[in-house]
């Protein structure tokens, strides 16, 4: 090492002045890799993986960006994004469901093709894949929630009545009719998008969105106190009173009207 | 020096032997460029399914995979191990071009290749000057910073800019915006640096130039005591850095281009007019007797070019 004072040599100035340039220049081209990389992570909520695709980082770190998984894909739902046209990470694999939905092919040919396992081989069940998640996003517009029987989105589901079911409710508007609100599960939806594709409306009432923006979560101590008592087979806490409910109606501590409940003000929108 | 020496670049082999076998290497390289293209191109527009996938990773014949090993390298340290399939894939490649050797890949395989040649020819029409220059060593730094890139962001990072898989997938499944970075390229080769991305900036071809360097294929200026520094080779040479050690070494010094930078282009032999150049293998260093009665003057050797 030199000594303070001392000039470095020619070649030693030299040296130091292109391993400087060089780290820097590295240094502004790897940030500017690195920020397009984050940018890439950022897939639009209409783009849907193809089944068993790892979770969307592991995903970027796995995809070289073949296409085989596109091109054994028999119904065509799978395309490669293209630069600057599809807001997905350059050459990637993804489907729109209101476009083309995935058929959820028994054999799985996009996993059987993936050469790199971005497509998860464990995948063996159809039925298990996780696209994403039904969600019926427009409940004023979709026509069961109206109270008419379109049913179409049910009808076509792949995991009908496991995915996605018909659950009764009571018909305010007419006062003695059944709606059938299309209702999915989460648990058996692979997020295919034949409910999409099939909706009727002009814009699909019901949409597939990634889990991530689908879901909620529970937290991990929150306990369902009906299950528990039937999984206990009796009450949890021996000894409560079980006081009774409060009723409307004469005999109890409602005593603005007999035989119902009458609101001291008028809510909006609340018909009588 | 004879008068020849003044002629256009590539004139006295057209004279000597003819444009077209002037020109041989050259055509076959394009050739096989192109067929590297058309396999990959018959299926999607001609139904004929010979090779699927892209240059990335492919399916040849539904049974043999290749895997570019670069991708899997970042693919690994960004935290991903590949699957048997692209392994296997990798592999083979890897081992292809490893014994071959060179940069085979960038010359007969690349598809970016014609793009960085049709810039510098009309660069070398328009007499441009070189414009930026960056060192040789630049492109090594780029690998290394991909690599680092790719493994503290967990993203394949040259793929996310890569123009060569970006091209190719782009004409055999739809581009968007691709033709937009192809000119950039073209662009930046002709008026900001030439040679600046294939011999400056690109890591595919640090990375092949690395793997190919113990490789079989050797350009040899076998013939080099016949050489009558028309300056040819140097002109249309992509990286004319790796002649000098070959052609003006010292008596007895090795006439192989050894640098792992060689393209095996090996447009320098197709534009030698007196056959300096041949195609060869690593262990073949044998020098051609001088024909010349009159030996050639010594200092030459030992000019710095
Ligand atoms: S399961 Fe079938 S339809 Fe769905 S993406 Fe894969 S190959 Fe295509
Ligand atoms: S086959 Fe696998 S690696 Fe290739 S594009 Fe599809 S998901 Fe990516
Ligand atoms: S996306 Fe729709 S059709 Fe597909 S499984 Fe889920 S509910 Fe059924
Ligand atoms: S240096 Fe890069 S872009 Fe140029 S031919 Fe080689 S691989 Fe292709
Ligand atoms: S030495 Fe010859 S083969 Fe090698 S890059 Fe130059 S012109 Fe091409």
């Amino acid at each position: 090492m030199p000594s303070e004072g001392t000039p470095l040599s020619p070649q030693r100035r030299r040296f130091l002045q292109d391993a400087a340039r060089a780290s820097g220049g590295c240094v502004v081209a790897g940030s500017l890799l690195a920020w397009l990389a984050r940018d890439a992570r950022a897939l639009p909520a209409e783009a849907l993986r193809p089944p068993g695709a790892l979770p969307e980082k592991e995903f970027l770190s796995a995809c070289i960006r073949c296409g085989l998984c596109v091109r054994d894909c028999p119904y065509d739902t799978l395309k490669l994004a293209e630069l600057g046209v599809d807001a997905v990470a350059t050459g990637t694999p993804y489907f729109t469901a209101r476009d083309v939905p995935c058929e959820m092919c028994d054999d799985i040919p996009c996993v059987a093709a993936c050469p790199t396992g971005a497509l998860d081989p464990a995948l063996d069940n159809i039925d298990d894949a996780k696209m994403g998640v039904a969600v019926l996003v427009d409940q004023e517009n979709c026509l069961n929630f109206l109270g008419l029987r379109c049913d179409v989105c049910y009808r076509v589901c792949p995991v009908i009545d496991e995915a996605i079911t018909l659950e009764t409710a009571h018909n305010e508007r007419s006062g003695h009719h059944a709606m059938f609100i299309p209702t999915v599960h989460a648990d058996h939806c692979t997020g295919c998008g034949m409910c999409e594709k099939s909706c009727v409306l002009p814009e699909a009432a019901i949409k597939v969105l990634p889990a991530r923006l689908a879901r909620g979560s529970s937290a991990d101590h929150y306990r369902k106190g009906w299950e528990e008592k039937e999984a206990k087979g009796g009450p949890l806490v021996e000894g409560l009173i079980d006081l009774p409910d409060r009723l409307p109606g004469p005999g109890t501590d409602n005593l603005a009207a007999p035989g119902g409940f009458a609101p001291t003000y008028d809510l909006l929108g609340v018909g009588q | 020096m004879s008068a020849r020496t003044h002629m256009p670049v590539g004139m006295e082999a057209i004279q000597e032997r003819g444009r077209l076998r002037a020109h041989k290497y050259l055509l076959l390289r394009r050739a096989s460029q192109l067929l590297f293209l058309a396999v990959f191109l018959l299926g999607p527009w001609c139904g004929i399914w010979i090779v699927q996938g892209t240059l990335a990773g492919s399916l040849t014949l539904g049974v043999l995979p290749l895997t570019d090993p670069l991708i899997l390298m970042q693919s690994a340290i960004a935290g991903h191990w590949p699957e048997w399939t692209a392994l296997i894939g990798g592999v083979i490649v890897l081992a292809a071009y490893a014994l071959i050797g060179g940069r085979v890949y960038c010359s007969w395989v690349c598809p970016i290749n014609p793009v960085t040649d049709a810039a510098n020819w009309v660069h070398r029409r328009l007499d441009l000057p070189k414009g930026w220059q960056p060192k040789r060593s630049t492109r090594l730094w780029v690998l290394a910073t991909v690599l680092i890139v790719s493994g503290t962001t967990g993203v394949i990072a040259w793929e996310l800019v890569n123009p060569i898989t970006m091209l190719h997938r782009g004409l055999i499944f739809g581009a968007g915006f691709v033709w937009a970075m192809i000119i950039a390229i073209f662009v930046f080769d002709l008026f900001v640096a030439r040679h600046g991305w294939c011999g400056h900036i690109c890591p595919v071809g640090a990375f092949y130039g690395l793997i190919g360097a113990k490789g079989l294929l050797r350009v040899s200026a076998a013939n080099r005591t016949a050489c009558d520094d028309c300056m040819d080779c140097y002109a249309v040479c992509p990286e004319n850095q790796v002649i000098s050690p070959a052609l003006k070494g010292k008596p007895g010094s090795t006439p192989l281009i050894l640098s792992p930078d060689c393209t095996t282009c090996v447009r320098c032999i197709d534009v030698c007019a007196v056959d300096v150049f041949k195609f060869t293998h690593r262990f073949d260093d044998k020098v051609a007797a001088p024909t010349d009665p009159v030996p050639a003057p010594d200092p030459r050797a030992a000019r710095p070019i």
